[in-house]
């Protein structure tokens, strides 16, 4: 094994990690080794930096100090510093939608004139989650006041989130009961903040469910918010053939990649670089055209409404500088590495920061502004055509994989049935019957110890072969899909049943359900599905599981704990953060299985993940009532032995009542 | 779906879409765009594109947004390879097919081209009372076109009780002219409804039956609608009333039809030889509303299950089944097709030499065509069921006491007298005119046998089919005694049957009958709504109208006319927990309206708070909802002071300006209208037929067909009501289709009516 090939089993990053080493540049992996070896106690996440009296840490080992020295102890730091993560993670996700309800907001005040209402009927379903009258209303009275509710969810102080009410009436009750319900998105990360000063609370119970609330807060609040707004001004996904991988940069045209999180850049830059003069401007420049790509959750945006391809994840975002080709990176929040700043002084590409929460010293900013947005994004893109003279050798590899994505919730819906009789009664039937086993989610970042996109891949093929339907968002998705599996074509690698939904719906074995902040989709997906009937009555009744094989950023604990605390058991891979305090371990897990129907597990070994998460999913067909799930029993329909016939009748006589030779 | 299907029907939906704007084009053109456009006899416009889409197709011109409603249901062919999903948008085009071929056939029916003219050697009479200007289909030389709105109510209640399952749509060519029949054959066996359309290489299975002489039509529950595929739309559009008339589901609201259909209404397809796109494509509208499609050849299958109960498409090459011959494939996939739609039929096996099953209970047997008649007007035939001490009699023990029929000559007659003994722990005398009256639905089962009338006026045919097949006597006692083992098992323990011939013994028996007769009819006449303490409850309908419940009391029958009060009484012993449950009357809020305590919170729960008050004796003041089966409805014509009531079997205008149809819309569907009332015949007999809003000489309007077939009941009530010539004041459809009509007869007849205290 090569040491590309131990880095990432992605063939177009392994030819570029041999260009990036032959180019002498450093990368993500070479500075993880650098770090090497890492601190043990704040890998085990005992050490405790709150107060400027330390740092302090526990020795696991129970032969030194077991408190710091305001007498906190292992599981309170363990509890504070995840609680902090989780906090923090909500906090970027929600502040995320907090700027698409303000982009929302200037466009319902004629503020925003570049961006428009894609959605109607988007809006319509979230003014009545919101409590907004839509009777013989203008549309933009309606806009204001979705945006203004929308924007009071931040700061709303007692109460109860209105989109906690999207939940099954049995998971509020238990929210209730647990004290975990969430008054507001703001205020829960505050909470979590301050529970977690010196001196404040010291029972790692409290302080976990503080946490619960907090990553609650973010899942039906800021980011389903973000998702829902997201729709209504740029659309609700639909199905769309597009490309993945290294493979969609163009050696002829200007390459414009966007890099980040938030769409309303993205989506701007998708306008600016279709404007017929910057066009013929990039033609002047003596490329032949403008070529839109992206990188992580922004690309997810633009791949799951317009189909523009994505060239890769996280751990991808340096390599595509080193291909040579990339003439603009333009990138807004989360995610953006500060090693690209001198990456790409190295090579020619020329990096843009936008957004005034995500500077990197020495980069090239402008400031991105949601009133003059089409003007800022033509400006930018501007850059990178002025850029492509600057091209020296490039490398770009040829990997491309095609994909079909664009599964929002609505669609699912629709695609179980159409217009009339869409519901996702064809999809608890086949849970029900055992061709499905289960359904499963699997999302989160890459990791830089863990061979990129690795774990995700064997989690998914494991899982599919086993007939569960995997739903993917963020870069998990990005990984899956230059392997292929987001293509209709994979059915043949599932499990007979699975195959068989496949080949009846027209859908991939996994489906692509947006950026990180679309986790939420997942959320509202399991709800309909438990209340369609048949399954339960609850999210923690399906028989379904959830994995972050690759994670790493803050983001992820709060989406572990937001899908833990909605009932979903959830995996997430690698080395755990809790790992030093078996108590609050055993929290997450069996007391919080006993109260909330989820768990939150840390499994560095994705055999063993797979191998509990279809136990756990065999359990809740037991507990259902459902039939033992038996492969034998499924796979008879499909076109096969149709084709079969067909095929050999060119000289003899087709015999239509029968399929024997 | 699958992606085969899904070509093949997406690509169908898109080539009759077109094909229907074209012939749109070219209609207008023609015809002129004000052209009216009607299906007949119905009061449903054209029913999918209204029940699905709200539009009222009136004239050529309302096509035109009808067709660009199925235009934006199209969607493209999914590609061979990296396909974007194609389920969702196969059952869309589906539904664009169906509006596009229900638009055709109205184009046809414009152009006079519809129901198909029968252009080969065959003949089509679609039924006894059919009702038609057209030379062409009184000659039988149509097919049967759209199911009339009295023939979809007059199936209702048996679809409910479950005498009807469902239906069956066979489309295209079977195998041979042979595996034709036994496959329409296992179908009536289980009194399956069988819809036929459609031909592969120009042959259809129509042509197959119509050469093995089958007989077709309402009666034998075999309605061929057209040798080409477009014409299945007539039995999807049946099933789209059906929703919009026992269901009280309103027109544009295609969601809920759908689920009516996949929840409530039985019925599949079975794709007899090669499926084309435009099969494909109907197939996918069909699998909409949850019907689902087996095929006798090879084509892919879509087993998950979801948008239909179970799978949605099978494929059983028909060489491929397990059989010894085509008859026992034909048999097996039959089979296999009911069991796909998930319901367990209960077949009885009667030990006789003839087909059986309720699929032949509307058989007439022509004289030309008779062995041998009991009873009518040469003969005298009569039966009688009576329970027994239980010791008395021998299970299963028949006997024909005299002569069979084979030293009759053909066509001759002969008296009989059928005696069914009974004995069960659970049997009471009360139920002996209840079981009795089911040896008519029994005896009628029996393929060349017709039964018509009951007690001394029963009058029995055999016909020469029958005979020639070994039919004798003996199998009537055959048969009765496997029915009321089956359907009545509940009460029944012992059944002995015997059978006289003999002139001495016959007369003997049948002075007892006549006997106890004369003691019913006492018995039963002397029960009044005041002498009982309990109502019973009818919901057998909520199978099909969720929110309806019929209230019936020893007074008023139920509004189908099948239940009467001792039916129910049976009934509820029978199945304790079925639909007819007693209702204490409780406190008596009104005796006037008939408005008691016990009926009302009964109602209320069981209408599912649709319903709060009801009133048992007014028309007026909250009256009794209906299902949509009635026998008759009734309604207030405000100029003439009075009611009028028109009869399920009469199509004509009534002076309310609606027919029995469209009236129908406004009485059914478990809504309560004041003004307006479904009911059984029979109540017209009750003393408190709208006793509150003055009874029976409210009626000033009444078809004829109830004047003529009820005669002497009417008599009776017309002496009752102190007015022999009453009847003779009512108008009909003879003298008044209009309130202008209507009111100078009342006048000149002096109708008691126009001098009543005012309805208002």
């Amino acid at each position: 094994m090569t040491e590309a090939s131990r880095r990432s089993t992605d063939p177009a990053i392994q030819k570029l990690l041999a260009v990036a080493a032959e180019d002498g540049v450093e990368l993500a992996w070479d500075r993880l080794q650098a770090q090497q070896p890492q601190c043990g106690f704040g890998q085990l996440g005992v050490c405790c930096r709150i107060c400027h009296q330390g740092p302090c840490r526990v020795d696991p080992f129970g032969e030194g100090p077991q408190r710091g020295v305001c007498g906190a102890d292992a599981d309170t730091i363990i509890a504070r510093n995840f609680a902090r993560m989780g906090a923090a993670g909500g906090a970027a996700h929600s502040d995320h939608g907090r700027d698409m309800a303000l982009t929302l907001l200037a466009l319902a005040e004629g503020h925003a004139p570049d961006y428009q209402i894609r959605d109607v009927r988007k809006l319509m379903s979230v003014a009545g989650y919101l409590g907004v009258p839509t009777n013989d209303r203008p549309t933009m009275d309606i806009v204001k006041d979705v945006a203004l509710k929308a924007l009071a969810q931040f700061g709303q102080q007692t109460g109860e989130l209105a989109y906690a009410q999207r939940a099954p009436k049995k998971r509020q009750e238990l929210w209730r009961q647990a004290g975990i319900m969430p008054r507001g998105i703001d205020r829960e990360v505050v909470d979590v903040m301050h529970r977690t000063h010196i001196g404040n609370d010291q029972w790692y119970e409290s302080i976990i469910l503080a946490a619960m609330r907090s990553s609650l807060a973010d899942g039906w609040g800021g980011s389903m918010l973000s998702t829902d707004i997201t729709d209504i001004l740029f659309g609700s996904p639909v199905p769309l053939v597009a490309n993945a991988n290294m493979g969609a940069l163009s050696e002829t045209m200007v390459n414009v990649v966007i890099h980040g999180h938030e769409p309303t850049l993205s989506e701007m830059i998708l306008v600016a670089v279709n404007d017929p003069e910057l066009i013929a401007y990039a033609k002047s420049q003596g490329a032949t055209g403008i070529n839109l790509t992206g990188l992580c959750c922004t690309s997810n945006e633009t791949l799951m409404r317009q189909g523009v391809a994505t060239i890769g994840n996280f751990l991808s975002q340096e390599l595509a500088i080193t291909t040579g080709a990339v003439d603009l990176m333009v990138v807004d929040i989360q995610c953006i590495m500060q090693a690209l700043g001198p990456l790409t002084e190295h090579y020619h590409t020329k990096l843009v920061t936008t957004s005034p929460k995500a500077h990197i010293a020495g980069v090239t900013h402008v400031d991105f502004d949601e009133h003059r947005a089409l003007d800022i994004a033509k400006q930018v893109v501007k850059m990178g055509i002025d850029n492509f003279k600057n091209r020296k050798g490039t490398h770009i590899p040829k990997d491309i994989d095609q994909m079909v994505v664009g599964f929002s919730h609505e669609y699912i819906n629709y695609a179980l049935g159409g217009m009339f009789r869409g519901s996702f009664r064809p999809l608890n039937d086949a849970i029900i019957s055992g061709r499905l086993r289960g359904a499963a989610g699997v999302v989160g970042c890459n990791h830089a110890a863990s061979c990129h996109d690795e774990t995700h891949l064997y989690t998914v093929r494991e899982l599919i072969k086993n007939d569960v339907l995997v739903v993917l968002t963020g870069c998990s998705a990005i990984g899956c899909a230059k392997h292929g599996l987001l293509s209709p074509d994979a059915a043949k690698f599932a499990g007979p049943g699975l195959r068989e939904i496949c080949e009846t719906v027209g859908i991939p074995p996994v489906l692509h359900l947006g950026s990180c902040v679309d986790n939420t989709r997942i959320l509202t997906v399991l709800s309909q599905m438990a209340s369609e009937g048949g399954l339960g009555d609850d999210i923690s009744d399906l028989p379904g599981a959830g994995f972050a094989p690759e994670w790493m950023s803050e983001k992820a604990i709060s989406i572990g704990c937001y899908f833990a605390g909605s009932g979903v058991y959830t995996i997430m891979g690698g080395r755990s953060p809790i790992a030093g305090s078996k108590k609050v371990t055993e929290f997450l897990g069996d007391v919080l299985e006993e109260r909330l129907g989820g768990r939150l597990e840390f499994l560095p070994d994705p055999q063993e993940a797979v191998e509990r998460a279809l136990k756990h999913i065999d359990k809740k067909r037991a507990a259902l009532g459902l039939p033992e799930y038996d492969a034998k029993r499924f796979g008879q329909s499909g076109d096969a032995v149709t084709l079969k016939m067909l095929e050999k009748t060119d000289d003899e006589i087709l015999n239509v009542y029968s399929a024997r030779a | 779906m699958s992606r085969y299907i899904a070509t093949r029907a997406i690509r169908g939906a898109n080539t009759v879409v077109a094909e229907a704007e074209a012939l749109l084009k070219a209609a207008i053109a023609d015809l002129g765009p004000d052209t009216p456009v009607a299906f007949t006899n119905t009061a449903y416009f054209l029913p999918v594109n209204l029940a699905f889409m709200g539009r009222q197709i009136a004239k050529l011109s309302d096509m035109v947004p009808a067709l660009e409603d199925a235009k934006r249901l199209l969607h493209p062919v999914p590609p061979e390879n990296m396909w974007v999903p194609y389920l969702g948008e196969t059952m869309d085009s589906g539904m664009a097919t169906l509006l596009a071929e229900e638009i055709i056939e109205g184009i046809r029916f414009a152009r006079g081209q519809e129901p198909q003219p029968i252009t080969w050697d065959g003949t089509y009479i679609p039924t006894a009372n059919f009702v038609t200007s057209d030379p062409m289909a009184k000659a039988g030389k149509r097919m049967n076109g759209p199911i009339d709105d009295i023939q979809l109510r007059a199936w209702g209640i048996q679809l409910v009780d479950g005498r009807m399952p469902g239906f069956a749509a066979l489309i295209g060519c079977a195998k041979s002219t042979e595996v034709a029949v036994q496959i329409v054959r296992e179908l009536q066996q289980r009194s399956i409804l069988v819809f036929l359309s459609g031909s592969v290489n120009g042959r259809s299975i129509i042509h197959q039956l119509m050469e093995a002489g089958v007989e077709m039509g309402y009666d034998t529950y075999i309605i061929p609608f057209g040798t080409d595929t477009m014409a299945t739309i007539y039995p999807l559009g049946f099933a789209a009333r059906s929703a919009l008339t026992f269901g009280g589901l309103k027109p544009g609201m295609p969601r809920e039809i759908l689920q009516y259909n996949r929840a409530r209404v039985f019925a599949f397809a079975i794709a007899l030889g090669e499926v084309d796109d435009l099969k494909y494509a109907t197939a996918a509208g069909a699998i909409n509303y949850g019907f689902p499609v087996v095929a006798d050849t090879v084509i892919p299958q879509i087993l998950p299950t979801g948008i239909t109960p179970y799978e949605h498409v099978i494929s059983m090459p028909f060489d491929d089944i397990e059989g010894k011959d085509d008859i026992e494939r034909a048999r097996k996939l039959v089979q296999r097709a009911i069991e796909v739609r998930g319901v367990k039929i209960k077949v009885t096996e009667v030990p006789i030499p003839v087909p059986y099953g309720s699929a032949f209970e509307g058989e007439r047997v022509r004289k030309s065509d008779m062995r041998v008649e009991f009873g009518g007007k040469s003969s005298r035939c009569f039966e009688y069921l009576r329970m027994a001490p239980f010791d008395s009699i021998e299970d299963g023990k028949i006997t024909v006491v005299g002569p069979d029929f084979d030293q009759i000559p053909p066509e001759g007659f002969m008296d009989m007298g059928i005696v069914v003994e009974v004995a069960g722990r659970k049997m009471q005398e009360d139920f002996e005119p209840v079981l009795e009256r089911q040896i008519h639905y029994f005896v009628n089962g029996a393929s060349g046998i017709q039964h018509i009338g009951q007690r001394d006026i029963t009058w029995i045919r055999i016909s020469k089919a029958a005979a020639d097949k070994g039919f004798k006597l003996e199998h009537f006692g055959k048969i009765l005694y496997a029915r009321f083992h089956a359907d009545f098992g509940a009460i029944v323990d012992k059944v002995q049957v015997t059978i006289y011939t003999d002139k001495a013994k016959m007369e003997e028996w049948l002075a007892k009958a006549r006997q106890a007769y004369t003691h019913r009819n006492e018995r039963l006449a002397g029960m009044t709504d005041d002498s009982v303490e309990e109502f019973f409850s009818c919901t057998l309908c909520q199978s099909f109208a969720p929110n309806h419940v019929c209230v019936i009391s020893p007074e008023r029958l139920g509004l189908c006319g099948a239940y009467n009060w001792l039916d129910c009484k049976a009934s509820n012993q029978i199945n304790p927990t079925g639909p007819n449950q007693p209702i204490k009357k409780g406190t008596c809020i009104d005796a006037n309206f008939g408005v008691f305590e016990g009926v009302n919170s009964f109602v209320q729960q069981a209408s599912h708070q649709a319903v709060q008050d009801v009133s048992m004796y007014s028309i007026m003041n909250n009256p009794m909802t209906a299902c949509g089966c009635f026998e008759c409805i009734a309604m207030v014509i405000p100029e003439a002071n009075g009611v009028m009531v028109v009869s399920r079997e009469d199509p004509s205008m009534t002076p309310a300006g609606m027919t029995f149809s469209t009236l129908a819309g406004v009485a059914g569907g478990g809504l309560q209208t004041a003004g307006v009332m479904g009911h059984g015949k029979y109540y017209l007999t009750s003393r408190k037929y709208l006793s509150s809003d003055g009874g029976f000489k409210r009626v000033v309007w009444m078809s004829s067909f109830l004047k003529e077939s009820m005669k002497e009941e009417f008599k009776a009530v017309a002496e009752r009501e102190g007015d022999p010539n009453l009847i003779e004041k009512i108008a009909d459809e003879r003298v008044a289709t209009s309130v202008e009509q209507l009111l100078p007869f009342l006048e000149e007849k002096a109708h008691p009516a126009l001098t009543m205290p005012p309805l208002f």
